[in-house]
Formats: structure tokens, C-alpha cells, sequence
């Protein structure tokens, strides 16, 4: 669909109220048992963001921040307020950049391990840089069981790949430096008054729980739960203890 | 012809290379003793006060957090060679400007380089190779924007003598641009700019009078991007006047056994180490290009030429060497099959390559096989301004 003159590509699924779905950087999401489940009590709404999917990337878009203010222009268009919101990973971040600019749209965020801020000092890394290590590495930060993450792109058809191949890419383009975080959305936090829960993997190697923590801390209604054997994708890892969580607080 | 002699500068006294996970980014620098950088840097000079004698130009680059070149700055290196150097041109391929995000910094540094050496400065920019994105921290996906607008930025500056201009663009904003010096050569120094398979970027070059250079690539696929530049080459007057350039590894030997084992010490270059997620980070190549990593098609740019050996890379034009003879031969042969071009950059030195063997390769090249192809053609602009002349 058209927004503010751009095309975007936004998938509708499922029976029920909207939830508005906010994928992350490797849109495991949306052949996810996770979202399946949700489909039975929701109507899944989920955009690809600019860059992502089959939606247009203009070069103006360059930040979360820059892709904030499509998204609120999406909801807008879509009519959606006060809608339950769900962001993981890259997705969460959109989330928190969309909330803090106005909330209106959501009336409770559940966030799986959000990137967004920088917490510790300049030789401090907060969030592992999934571009600078070892791939082999990477899988072993990201899952906790690193089997989970593996993907036969061999078997896919070059349609497909080319998604791939473009959500890598954009997100590159959207979150490579500053390094998976805007400096400036600490500061702006406080203005997301809606209900949060933050949801994290007890083994997150990417983003660890004391950082989740420590985030969770900065909006004033949030909630933070932690996930047995789970990695960076909770969700993923463990969909079942995640939709109780995600149930109970929504 | 024009042949430049150049080296990269190596480090390679490392421990053995394979304990080693990676020589580039992430090599830490206790690896790296400062006496011995020290013999290494002005040994490499000396090597192009050699060269110069013997009727090479110059060519210099540079790299960043690599043992693989100990350049980490071509301005530096340029500008010593164009105060004790007396009569090659001095090229530096190149200007990374992409990463170092400076241009006006750059024109002015290229501006002083060519005024001390007269106007022997050929003025070379670059995009910078996939594991150089890690040290500058650049955007992976946005390189080729910022090349171009730092080389128009640069060149305005060095035509612009009336009077200070604005430039508000996206990467770069100076609100009274007005550089001292202006460069020696007029309108400016010959621009280069290099490629592997970005043809939008070869034209460009081509349509702005620069010369295009490649590096270390097959024949036909040399052939298909120089075939690209010369359909769209535009003569706009400037000093050098455009072309094509190609470098590969070159070493020249009394005897076939000789050559073949230097030949063998430079293409330490070749299998020098990097680890996977430096060689192709996310945006530096088209989509369809990942599309291909990701069924294992393609693992970075020169991957596949360095798998293969020596004999598949001497074919291919990559590795020349041989006696004189059998290296002026490969060099037609490879003039012949890519339709011609105007500039040999040769890569004489690499690796462990001592002193002594790179200054007797050399030697030879110059006397017994530059006189061969000294008068090879150049590049005809193949447009109406240029069948015109």
C-alpha cells in the first residue's frame, strides 16, 4: 500500500482485534509459530519497513527514527489507535521509536529484546555487533540453541534470497553506525506512557538481560520477564512460555 | 604505454599464517615490531627512488589495520616521493574518500602534492575495498554515494578560483569553500578512479575524462569493463587524457625457474587472510550479487582467483612472469584480449619479496621488456569528439 507517497508492503492475517506486528532485522517472524498462534485471537497487521520485504527504500530513509515517522504514518492511514503492539529485536526499537514520538497508536507494547539504546560508556559495548565477529559466533549469541538459527538458503527460491538478501542490507543501511542504538532515544523514553512488557532470553548473547534490564528501566510502566533457554529471539526459541507472557499481559 | 611500479608495503613477518585467524582488522599490533617497520618503510621508498631511475612512475595506496600494507597514508607516502623523486608521475590509487569523509581535505592535500613535484601527481579516489569499511567505520551500503560526491566536491574546489562556493550535499557541508593552493596541473590532475564491476561507476569516469582502473581480474572480465568504459569515454582535455589502467603481479626472471619462484613469494598478496564477515559486509555489493553468496555462488570479490593456482592465475592475466620475453608476451597477449588499454600497474613487490630479487625483477622489466611495450597504443575516445581529433 501507499504511504506518504511510498510503497509499502504490510501483510494482514488472522481473525480478532488488531495487533500490530513489528518484525525484526531477520524476519524469522513471519513463518514463526509465533505469529500463527497469534493469528487465532488477533488480526495481524505487519509492515515491512522501508528496505524490508518487497516495501521501497528511498535514500532519505537512513535511521529507525526516519522509518518511525513512516510507521506512524501507516497507523495513521490504517485508522489503528490504542492497538496492542508487538516489536522484536529491530522490530522493538521501531516500536519505542514510534511510541516516544506518539503513543496514540498502541495501548500496550510487548518488546523482544529491543535494541535502541546505548546504557554503558564509549569502550563499553552494549550490544554485540552481529557485522564485526565470526558468523559462527554470531549464531552462538544469538540462539541458545544455535541449530535453531540455521537456514537452507540453498532451498530457496531466488524471490525469497532476494528478500533476504535486501532485510540484510537494510539493515545495515538503517543501524550501522551509531551501532544498533540512536543516542538521543534515551533521552526521549519517558514519553512512552503506555503499558510495556519487555520480554528477554535468559542466554541472549546479543543484548544480555542486565542491559534489558537496565532498558526496561527507562519507561515508566514497564515490565521486564525473562525466558529459560532462550536466546536473542525468545519468541522463537521458546513460543510457547512466550505467548503465556504475552497473554497474560495483554 | 605507461607502467608504474608499485607496492603495497607489506608486513609480513607474522607468525605462520596458519595460526593466524586473520591478517587484516583484527590483527593485533604486538604482531608488529617498530625497528623492523622502520627498515621496511624506507627500504619500500628506496625501491621507488630505484624505480624512478629506471623509468618507472609511481604508484602508491593505502589500507587500514592490516599487516598486508603499512601505507596508512597514500598523501604521506606521495608526498615524500614527490619531493625526492625527479621524473616518473605519481599516482595514488587512491583517495579513499568514501571513508575518510573529507574531500576538501583531500583536494588541498593533492593541490600541495602536485605543486612540490610540478604537476607529476596523478589524483586516484576509491571506494576502498570490503574489509577497510571495519576500520573507518563507514556505512557499508552507502560507499558509492559517497565516492561521488566527495570526487565532484574535490574537483569543483579545484576549478573554483574566483571565489568562495556553497556546498550543502549530503555527506559533506562547507558554506565558503576556496582552497589554497590550487593544484599545479590545469584544469587539475588526472583523476582515477578504480572498479571491479560497478559499471555505472565506469561510466561516470568515463564521461567525466578520468582514467579507469582494475586490479587483479581475469581477462574477460577486464575485457567487459574496459568495453564499458571506452563505449562511454568522453575526452574532456584533462592532463593524461582518460584511459584504462590494469594491474597485475609481475615478476620478471633470468630463467622460467627463477620467475616462477618469485612469482610464488608475491602471491602471498593473494592468500592473505581475512576473516568471513570483513569480506563482504551487508550493501557493499548489489543484491543480486548477495542473492548469489547466499547460494554459495560467490564469496567476495577475488575469493575465486585466489583459490586457483598459479598457472590458472598466469593465464588469466593476474600473475605475469617469465623471462623478459615471456612477460613482454603476456603483456600483449592480455592487451590483445581486453581491446587495449593505457596504463600497466605492476605489482613488483608483495610478501616476503626481498630487497635484492625485487630490485633485479625490476631492473630487467625495465630494460628488456618496457622497451617492448613502451609503444603500445592508447585508448581512442570512441565518441564523436574524440574520432573527431
Amino acid at each position: 500500500m501507499k504511504v506518504s507517497g511510498l510503497e509499502l508492503e504490510v501483510e494482514r492475517r488472522g481473525r480478532g482485534r488488531p495487533l500490530l506486528v513489528l518484525y525484526g532485522e531477520e524476519a524469522l517472524e513471519r513463518d514463526a509459530p509465533v505469529l500463527a498462534e497469534l493469528a487465532k485471537d488477533y488480526e495481524l497487521i505487519i509492515p515491512s519497513p522501508p528496505g524490508f520485504g518487497t516495501s521501497e527504500r528511498p535514500d532519505w530513509i537512513e535511521s529507525p527514527d526516519d522509518i518511525a515517522y513512516i510507521y506512524l504514518d501507516l497507523v495513521e492511514t490504517l485508522g489503528l489507535r490504542q492497538t496492542p503492539t508487538l516489536g522484536c529485536s529491530f522490530g522493538g526499537w521501531l516500536a519505542l521509536e514510534m511510541a516516544t514520538k506518539h503513543d496514540g497508536f498502541c495501548s500496550k507494547l510487548v518488546l523482544a529484546a529491543p535494541y535502541g539504546v546505548k546504557i554503558g560508556g564509549p569502550a563499553d559495548r552494549d550490544i554485540q555487533d552481529p557485522w564485526n565477529i565470526h558468523p559462527g559466533k554470531a549464531a552462538e549469541l544469538k540462539w541458545f540453541d544455535p541449530e535453531k538459527g540455521k537456514r537452507d538458503f540453498g532451498a530457496m527460491p531466488e524471490r525469497e534470497l532476494t528478500v533476504v538478501a535486501r532485510n540484510n542490507e537494510s539493515f545495515a543501511r538503517f543501524c550501522w553506525d551509531p551501532c544498533l542504538h540512536n543516542p538521543k532515544l534515551k533521552q526521549r523514553l519517558h514519553r512512552v506512557r503506555v503499558p510495556t512488557l519487555f520480554v528477554w532470553g535468559e542466554h541472549d548473547g546479543i543484548v544480555t538481560p542486565d542491559y534489558g534490564k537496565a532498558f526496561s528501566r527507562m519507561i515508566p510502566q514497564a515490565r521486564f520477564a525473562i525466558v529459560q533457554q532462550a536466546g536473542h529471539y525468545p519468541h522463537l526459541e521458546q513460543p510457547a512460555k512466550f505467548l503465556t507472557l504475552v497473554q497474560d499481559f495483554l | 604505454m605507461d607502467v608504474w611500479h608499485f607496492t603495497e608495503m607489506p608486513y609480513p613477518h607474522l607468525p605462520p599464517v596458519d595460526t593466524l585467524s586473520t591478517m587484516r582488522v583484527t590483527l593485533p599490533s604486538r604482531h608488529y615490531d617498530p625497528k623492523i617497520g622502520a627498515d621496511l618503510y624506507n627500504r619500500y621508498l628506496d625501491e621507488y627512488m630505484i624505480a624512478d631511475d629506471l623509468g618507472f612512475h609511481h604508484m602508491v595506496n593505502e589500507h587500514h589495520q592490516t599487516a598486508t600494507c603499512l601505507d596508512v597514508a597514500a598523501p604521506l607516502s606521495a608526498a615524500i616521493l614527490a619531493r625526492q623523486t625527479r621524473k616518473g608521475r605519481i599516482c595514488i590509487l587512491g583517495n579513499p574518500v568514501a571513508n575518510r569523509g573529507d574531500p576538501l581535505r583531500i583536494a588541498e592535500e593533492m593541490a600541495m602534492i602536485d605543486c612540490i613535484s610540478r604537476g607529476r601527481l596523478d589524483v586516484g579516489f576509491v571506494r576502498g575495498v570490503p574489509y577497510e569499511i571495519f576500520a573507518a567505520n563507514t556505512n557499508p551500503t552507502q560507499t558509492v554515494e559517497r565516492l561521488w560526491e566527495g570526487i565532484d566536491l574535490a574537483v569543483r574546489a579545484w576549478t573554483s578560483h574566483d571565489e568562495p562556493f556553497n556546498f550543502e550535499g549530503r555527506f559533506t557541508r562547507r558554506r565558503l569553500v576556496n582552497l589554497w593552493p590550487r593544484p599545479y596541473q590545469s584544469p587539475h590532475p588526472p583523476v582515477w578512479i578504480t572498479g571491479s564491476s560497478d559499471f555505472d561507476s565506469i561510466k561516470k569516469a568515463a564521461g567525466r575524462g578520468y582514467v579507469f582502473a582494475t586490479f587483479l581480474q581475469p581477462h574477460e572480465k577486464v575485457r567487459a569493463l574496459f568495453d564499458a568504459y571506452r563505449s562511454a569515454y568522453l575526452d574532456q582535455g584533462l592532463p593524461g587524457g582518460g584511459g584504462t589502467a590494469f594491474m597485475p603481479l609481475v615478476f620478471t626472471g633470468d630463467s622460467e625457474d627463477a620467475a616462477e619462484a618469485g612469482a610464488r613469494e608475491l602471491v602471498w598478496y593473494m592468500t592473505a587472510k581475512t576473516e568471513p564477515q570483513f569480506r563482504n559486509p551487508p550493501g557493499y555489493v548489489p543484491v543480486e550479487l548477495n542473492v548469489k553468496a547466499l547460494q554459495g555462488a560467490f564469496s567476495g570479490r577475488t575469493d575465486a582467483m585466489r583459490a586457483m593456482g598459479l598457472e590458472f592465475q598466469r593465464e588469466q592475466g593476474v600473475v605475469m612472469y617469465g623471462t623478459p620475453d615471456q612477460v613482454a608476451k603476456q603483456i600483449r597477449r592480455f592487451y590483445d584480449r581486453v581491446g587495449g588499454f593505457d596504463h600497466l600497474l605492476v605489482m613488483l613487490q608483495a610478501g616476503f619479496l626481498d630487497h635484492a630479487r625485487t630490485v633485479q625483477s625490476m631492473t630487467l622489466f625495465a630494460k628488456e621488456v618496457l622497451p617492448q611495450i613502451r609503444e603500445l597504443a592508447r585508448t581512442r575516445p570512441n565518441n564523436a569528439k574524440g574520432a573527431a581529433e
